[in-house]
């Protein structure tokens, strides 16, 4: 393979660009400090003027790392086109319980985040940048060490706007955009009513950029290395890697980068553990029957047309002696739950769906539940002002479709499965659920 | 040029007011929220959508130019 | 009797309709909110109702306001339709009422143009009305000293009394409702207990 080109600007103490895998994760496997990353990619590659990464970010076929996989050169160009400065959040709050990946990104290589920060500062002509991450108690820890990335950046005299970190609440939607401009904003993280959409008018009213960090840290990426750099892996209508949290049925997993495109059966060792079904894309994303997870690759050309997507890169195996019903039954709980409670529809129709699936979970059914279920469905979807009800029917409906013997069972009282331990990971209940949202 | 009745839910408390004075393009859902028709507002009923916007007590129906 | 003593009487008793009349659209404002329905009548009859009463009052007002100044008897100068504190007669019980006048045309004014104003504009204008009814009574009742016996004062008790309570009900039931982000728990609850009783039912 040959080394990609650099920006000539970065040649000398840089080393030759890694082709392969890992390029986000530090190949050492530790947390790369400032020096290091110095070392390896060379200082931030600005480019001395608003919209002119804009280009190679559309050769390279960058979409965005979040979920949404939205081409991101539309996103910045929609963004440099508004009128009025604009207003940069690098997103790495991602809610999802089942995801880890912002996470540990923005732990061992800040340096490539705070760089695409900075890079998409410029391109968009902003001249305010924020970082949103969760506040999480346990990693209190990750705030601080952004803080003193941050400093080290600022004694260096690498970052030409000064990044303000902004706390989000540990809520599934606290990473929904509209949610964030709030928060940072100082309000609580509530979604919106759009339009208009936050490119257009978000933090304070400014024409606001949020891009996940993953998806900044591909962009500090490409803009040393080009984008042909970046499109040697991955597939050409979905160019480049990803991280995915991966969680296998022996209950081992981790953080993993991959290239999209790569077959599920090889994430998820599927040759080696019997599983029940596999579930992509986090709480809002797709059950998947073991024989589809073992023909598809981990790209949306496979999953779109079964009505599963991407995401944000979340991986996990069913064990075969779980029960697909309960485990279901417990996510949509956590989704009733964490509904912001400000739209109707969503407020009324997900707590009762919750109650129904887990009546059917329970063996408690009533003939009524199939039909409760599919009628609340279609009044929740579209009616909310974000994505929650759809995200969680999507999953619901998926539920149904690949446990739909395990239903049947349940509603004759009995149950397939060996275990009712737990799989997926749901947060506890939050004590005081109205006051949590800031 | 073709408008649509758009309602905002944050803002939606149940009122009702919307469905009882435009029938033929709003129900109500079982818990009381509008559902609105998925087409735009025939010419003959604009005028009615105009006061149903104006008399929602929570403002939360909006009639939007259909893109 | 004067022509004089006409106006100063039609002044007057255009007043006390007036504060009745507010009375009755404030009640309405609150019955609206809380989504009370009056029996009988579709929902849109509670707003229409509220809305015609106030532009009925809006009327009776002005009327109370010019005959009021037409009569030459008190000398109230034009200017004090809309600058407070600026009449000789009465400065301040006057000045209270042209406060009041004030405060309903913001209100009145935001209403008739509601649906091109920002939904929390209106809202915040309409607030006003909480300030406007306390103004009106104390203007009422110092600008005329016979709502302050007989039957014109338990009028005026009977009313103010009947506003109080609207909005004694509005707070007990707005401190009664959760707000918003911590009605899920409880929406999940109630679920339960529906799927519960459900099930119970069919054994």
């Amino acid at each position: 393979m040959t080394t990609a080109t650099r920006d000539a600007a970065t040649a000398g103490s840089v080393e030759p660009a890694p082709i392969g895998l890992p390029r986000l994760l530090p190949a050492t496997g530790q947390p790369m400090e400032l020096a290091a990353h110095l070392h390896v990619h060379g200082a931030t590659p600005y480019r001395g003027g608003p919209r002119m990464l804009i280009h190679t970010i559309e050769s390279a076929g960058l979409t965005g790392r979040g979920g949404a996989a939205f081409p991101t050169h539309r996103k910045l160009t929609a963004v440099a086109n508004q009128k009025g400065r604009p207003v940069v959040v690098g997103n790495g709050a991602e809610g999802e319980p089942a995801s880890d990946k912002d996470k540990l990104l923005l732990w061992s290589s800040p340096h490539l985040v705070l760089d695409g920060l900075q890079l998409a500062a410029e391109t968009v002509g902003a001249r305010q940048v924020h970082l949103y991450v969760h506040r999480d108690p346990q990693k209190g820890q990750l705030v601080q060490r952004l803080e003193s990335a941050l400093a080290e950046r600022a004694a260096a005299g690498l970052d030409r706007i000064t990044v303000n970190i902004v706390t989000a609440p540990s809520r599934f939607l606290a990473g929904e955009e509209s949610a964030l401009a709030n928060r940072v904003e100082g309000g609580a993280a509530l979604p919106r009513f759009t339009p208009p959409r936050i490119f257009e008018r978000g933090v304070n009213g400014a024409p606001t950029l949020v891009q996940n960090v993953e998806t900044l840290a591909q962009l500090a990426l490409i803009s040393r290395y080009g984008p042909a750099w970046f499109r040697a892996v991955g597939t050409k209508a979905e160019p480049g890697s990803m991280l995915t949290t991966v969680r296998l049925a022996d209950g081992s997993g981790g953080i993993v980068e991959t290239a999209i495109g790569a077959p599920i059966a090889e994430l998820l060792n599927l040759a080696e553990h019997p599983v029940r079904a596999v579930l992509v894309g986090g709480y809002h994303g797709a059950w998947l029957t073991p024989e589809q997870a073992r023909h598809l690759t981990l790209s949306n050309a496979d999953l779109r047309p079964l009505g599963a997507a991407v995401g944000a890169g979340v991986l996990a195996a069913l064990p075969a002696d779980r029960c697909g019903l309960v485990e279901s039954a417990r996510v949509v709980q956590y989704l009733a739950l964490e509904s912001a409670g400000q739209c109707g529809p969503c407020l009324n129709g997900l707590p009762r769906i919750a109650a129904t699936l887990w009546q059917l979970a329970e063996h408690r059914s009533a003939p009524a539940a199939r039909d409760d279920l599919h009628r609340w469905s279609k009044l929740v979807e579209r009616r909310g002002a974000c994505h929650h009800p759809d995200g969680t029917v999507r999953f619901l409906r998926s539920a149904l479709t690949v446990f739909a013997d395990e239903v049947s069972l349940h509603e004759a009282g009995r149950c397939s499965a060996g275990t009712y331990e737990p799989f997926l990971p749901i947060p506890a209940a939050s004590p005081d659920h109205k006051d949590d949202w800031s | 040029m073709d408008e649509r009745l758009r309602v905002n839910p944050i803002l939606c408390t149940g009122h009702g007011l919307c469905a009882e004075l435009l029938p033929e393009q709003i129900t109500l859902d079982e818990w009381g929220f509008p559902i609105l028709a998925d087409q735009p507002v025939p010419q003959e009923l604009r005028k009615l959508a105009r006061r149903a916007v104006t008399d929602c007590p929570a403002l939360a129906l909006m009639l939007v130019r259909d893109r | 009797m004067t022509t004089g003593t006409a106006f100063w009487f039609a002044s007057r008793a255009t007043g006390v309709i007036s504060l009745v009349l507010f009375s009755l659209v404030a009640i309405l404002g609150i019955l609206v909110n809380r989504q009370g329905r009056l029996p009988g009548l579709p929902r849109f009859a509670v707003t229409g109702l509220h809305r015609n009463l106030s532009l009925l009052t809006v009327a009776f007002l002005g009327t109370h306001i010019v005959t009021a100044i037409v009569d030459g008897y008190a000398h109230i100068p034009w200017l004090s339709t809309v600058v407070p504190f600026s009449s000789d007669y009465e400065r301040f019980w006057i000045g209270l009422g042209t406060m009041a006048i004030d405060l309903l045309a913001a209100i009145i004014v935001t209403s008739l143009l509601r649906d091109r104003l920002r939904p929390a504009v209106w809202r915040a204008v309409h607030w006003l009305s909480y300030v406007c009814y306390p103004v009106v009574v104390v203007h009422s009742l110092g600008a005329y000293k016979d709502l302050r016996s007989g039957w014109l004062l338990a009028l005026t008790m009977a009313t103010v009394f009947a506003v109080v309570t609207a909005i004694g009900y509005r707070v007990l039931d707005a401190l009664a409702t959760v707000p918003r982000p911590g009605r899920v728990p409880e929406q999940l609850v109630r679920a339960e207990e529906i799927r519960a009783d459900k099930a119970g039912s069919l054994r």
